[in-house]
């Protein structure tokens, strides 16, 4: 069942991630990332991130991704004319990235032993009630500090998002 | 590695691994190979996203929540460079009036 569920949203991810790539159109684009975004929820719910699975949905697939499809339309963006770069460097640089992912797959398979494996139940700890303890104890001035960088953001986008500019 | 043709009982936890790689290695491949200025950015979330797979992933292993407060400011970070980056792209096509970051080739106008 768990291998089921793991499989189906993993092949969902990664289809939705190459129509990310695949797709000219930016609109098309943003709702495949939607898709990769909400199946890689489901996957941080099988590793036992409650919190995280419920924050990816609404900060990740809510908020960010209504401020890129708001732009999107703002700018009345089209698809892309020309349709890619030069055929050489498409040529060498996707063999070079799946050589670089077969590598890293053969690496993860030879240093993780298979007997590691992941139950769903498997770890508790994941709540909103653990991931909050630990922010606000052990965590607590990275937290504070994260709040000045969001002050920080808001400032630029007002500064940035001015006429004269 | 020998693969298994029915479906283990636990899901082992190198697929978790492995398909992070394979999210991010595309994210590289998009940001590589986009023209859209906007797609190329939703290439970096989605490398994001591949990394927070990881951070998880590695929580579970460990049995600590540590991996899910670094995901969870990732995602904080994520969303305070969307807004300034986003502002950035509106700064850039209001001067510009291209999308096309082939043609957003110098720092002045």
């Amino acid at each position: 069942m768990q291998g089921l569920l793991f499989l189906t949203f993993a092949a969902i991810a990664v289809i939705c991630a190459i129509n990310l790539v695949l797709q000219t159109h930016p609109i098309s684009s943003a709702l495949s990332l939607i898709g990769v975004m909400g199946s890689l929820a489901v996957l941080y719910l099988l590793l036992g991130g409650e919190f995280i699975a419920a924050v990816q949905l609404i900060v990740y697939a809510g908020a960010i991704m209504v401020l890129f499809i708001f732009v999107i339309m703002l700018l009345n963006a089209g698809a892309e004319k020309r349709p890619t770069r030069k055929v050489l460097a498409t040529w060498i640089s996707l063999p070079l990235l799946f050589t670089f992912v077969a590598l890293a797959a053969v690496l993860i398979g030879s240093q993780v032993p298979r007997t590691e494996a992941v139950t769903f139940g498997g770890f508790a700890g994941g709540t909103t009630l653990s991931v909050g303890r630990a922010l606000f104890t052990q965590y607590l001035l990275p937290f504070e500090i994260t709040s000045i960088l969001i002050l920080i953001a808001i400032l630029g986008a007002v500064v940035l998002a001015r006429k004269e500019i | 590695m020998d693969i298994p043709l029915s479906l283990p009982a636990a899901v082992p936890l190198s697929w978790f691994l492995i398909l992070s790689a394979i999210l991010f290695m595309l994210g590289v491949a998009g940001f590589l190979l986009r023209r859209n200025i906007i797609t190329v950015f939703m290439s970096i979330e989605l490398m994001l996203n591949a990394v927070n797979l990881t951070f998880v992933t590695f929580s579970y292993r460990l049995q600590k929540v540590d991996g899910h407060i670094y995901s969870f400011f990732v995602m904080v970070v994520a969303a305070a460079e969307a807004a300034v980056g986003l502002a950035i792209i509106l700064t850039v096509f209001k001067n510009r009036s291209t999308l096309e970051i082939d043609e957003v080739n110098s720092m002045k106008l």
